[in-house]
């Protein structure tokens, strides 16, 4: 059986998913939730025949029984609330936004290991574009620091993620550490106002100490590239991984190589046009957990 | 016997002259100044009476990294080494969101910063509300920097500015990052700047046509009045509008700079040129950029990657130009030189 969920927040994220969770075989859609009945994604929603309140959380605490998980797509600040609404009600809370309020999850690396957490969060398209590259390094050798650059095309790039750029750096950074196994990360955001939109880009550097295994490191990443491209079929290298020679005085101690990872992501085209290839990653990571969830709940109840 | 003026009463300006050789400078020198050289550029330039000095990574705080090269000295010890330094200047930081995040700014503010300098390309000032805000907060003077200006439309510029404008920011400052401007764009930018804005104008120009010093009069004369600039050019590109040059054609024009010209060519001689890898002036790349109207900080980057991947500078950053890239986004000419360097390889093996 279908779990019902239902998304929270109405603009690009929350619409594309939409879309997305159309697909599922294990997941079924009951609401999607907004606070402007006249928003495009409110609008579509209704033409597609779902519920679309736009009463915000009020929505979910006067329903408590129509879903069993939500996915936030709003903001940081506003999930920071919305995260305490939904564990009382005993809700699980797939969060979208960076608020970071349990633990994150990247499919390629850690899907399975939060199941039960009552919110886990996506991180920041940045993040789930770059943290499997990170980890793919590090499950090679010691990664004392790591970095990405992530940019998206201005027209990809909603108000929540304008007003919560500071957010994106601070989540997709602690990502690399976290989950990626970096000791150290560093992450930077660029928007490109450019016409056409530029495809979403992604460059992940990782610092390799003295006696790395070079090929290694190469052939790793390839692998891990292949595995998110299972869920994420615009996912691809731009050009090959390139070792570079330094040395280089990283807040990791200095380091004789690095490796650079230059990656491409071309969206599905659900909601936004192909260049939004941030929204794909984040709303298709989502769905691999909530079904990865919805297996779960199957077995466990 | 009359007291230095700059200890007395306040000296009349026609317009306030921010140097930014510790920031912008900091790209020429791949960012590798030590705590003695921000001491010695601080001390000269503070008694010759400029009245904000610019200090940080070249791609502002938090700039260290591998996408715009690593500093030799944590920014922090020469943040402070500045505002140690400065007897009369304020110190300023400037911060780009994506890349530093307010906590930057926490930082410098305790450490005696008083101005942040909030820059983001020219199309997206929406994402400097919260770092404006917060600088007004910490009681900083917010000026909020429109990179890249030249791609905009005067009108296109004027909305973003009132943007910064109303998010708090004090002073308005455009930037022709990629050298790129005539002067007529200029006065164009900044008279319809002016008049649409409250508050006060600043231009920062660069030296990759030749018309940085040229640039920054024609600003003042439509009425901007905060100009930029740095000692001996040091700076991303083909240079910046050399601090000691604008000063001396001030003084042949009668426009009052409030600076000792003379000073700051001891300067610019004594303490900068000695430390500069190389002297700015504008070779073909550095011309390319401002023609192609590619951000300066790629010249030695692009130089880099050329010389790793065997391919030439010039078509990397013409490339760049041709991407539309926008400052910030160095790791794209790692994957030019990738791409030209794998069809060089592809042209020989099919011949």
């Amino acid at each position: 059986m279908a779990l019902p969920v239902a998304i929270i927040g109405s603009g690009n994220i929350g619409t594309d998913l939409m879309y997305k969770l159309e697909r599922s075989e294990h997941l079924d859609l009951v609401a999607m939730i907004g606070i402007d009945a006249a928003s495009d994604g409110l609008t579509r929603a209704r033409e597609r025949g779902y519920l679309a309140p736009a009463n915000g959380i009020e929505w979910v605490q006067q329903n408590p029984a129509a879903v069993r998980l939500v996915f936030d797509a709003t903001s940081a600040y506003v999930h920071v609330r919305h995260a305490k609404i939904l564990a009382e009600l005993g809700i699980t809370a797939v969060d979208l936004t960076p608020a970071a309020r349990g633990p994150k999850v990247i499919p390629s690396v850690n899907l399975r290991e939060h199941l039960d957490a009552p919110n886990v969060n996506m991180v920041t398209c940045g993040g789930q574009a770059t943290t499997p590259m990170v980890a793919a390094v590090s499950r090679v050798t010691r990664v004392p620091y790591a970095e990405m650059v992530s940019t998206v095309s201005s027209k990809s790039a909603g108000p929540g993620t304008r007003q919560n750029i500071d957010e994106f750096t601070r989540t997709t950074a602690r990502a690399l550490e976290e989950i990626g196994g970096a000791e150290i990360g560093k992450a930077i955001i660029i928007l490109n106002p450019a016409e056409p939109p530029i495809l979403m880009r992604n460059t992940v550097y990782c610092g390799l100490p003295e006696g790395t295994d070079h090929d290694a490191v190469l052939a790793s990443v390839v692998s891990m590239v292949a595995d998110v491209a299972k869920y994420v079929p615009g996912y691809r290298l731009k050009q090959p991984p390139v070792i570079e020679e330094g040395p280089y005085n990283t807040p990791g101690g200095v380091v004789p190589h690095r490796v650079v990872v230059l990656l491409e992501v071309e969206g599905a085209g659900d909601y936004l046009p192909t260049y939004a290839g941030n929204l794909d990653i984040m709303t298709a990571a989502a769905v691999q957990v909530g079904e990865a969830i919805a297996a779960h709940h199957e077995v466990t109840t | 016997m009359t007291a230095p003026s700059i200890d007395a009463t306040p000296v009349k300006r026609d317009f306030r002259l921010i140097d930014s050789t510790l920031r912008d400078g900091s790209h020429a020198i791949s960012h590798q100044y030590t705590v003695d050289q921000v001491t010695r550029i601080v001390r000269g330039l503070d008694a010759a009476g400029i009245q904000v000095i610019e200090i940080a990574h070249g791609d502002g705080l938090g700039g260290s990294s591998f996408n715009y090269g690593f500093s030799a000295v944590d920014e922090m010890e020469l943040v402070a080494a500045a505002v140690d330094a400065a007897t009369q200047a304020q110190i300023a930081c400037l911060l780009l969101p994506g890349i530093a995040t307010v906590d930057d700014l926490k930082r410098v503010r305790d450490i005696g910063v008083s101005v942040a300098r909030i820059a983001v390309h020219c199309t997206e000032a929406d994402i400097t509300e919260q770092h404006i805000r917060i600088a007004k907060d910490l009681g900083m003077e917010a000026i909020g920097f429109l990179m890249m200006s030249h791609v905009s439309t005067p009108d296109e510029l004027l909305v973003q500015a009132k943007l910064l404008q109303s998010y708090g920011a004090d002073t308005v400052y455009i930037a022709d990052s990629a050298g790129a401007m005539t002067t007529n764009e200029v006065r164009a930018r900044v008279a319809t700047l002016v008049g649409g804005l409250d508050v006060p104008l600043g231009v920062h120009a660069h030296q990759n046509l030749s018309l940085a010093v040229a640039n920054s009069i024609a600003a003042y004369e439509e009425g901007a009045r905060n100009l930029d600039g740095t000692s001996a050019g040091l700076g991303a590109g083909a240079g910046n509008c050399p601090t000691e040059i604008l000063a001396a054609v001030c003084d042949k024009q009668g426009i009052v700079s409030g600076v000792d010209t003379l000073m700051l060519l001891d300067v610019a001689e004594d303490v900068v040129r000695p430390i500069m890898p190389r002297q700015q002036v504008v070779d073909r790349a550095g011309l390319l950029l401002g023609y192609a109207g590619v951000y300066g900080s790629f010249l030695l980057h692009a130089q880099r990657a050329a010389e790793r991947y065997g391919v030439s500078q010039a078509k990397i950053l013409l490339e760049l130009g041709a991407r539309k890239v926008v400052g910030g986004q160095e790791d794209m000419i790692i994957d030019v030189a990738v791409e030209l360097a794998r069809k060089h390889a592809e042209a020989e093996g099919t011949t």
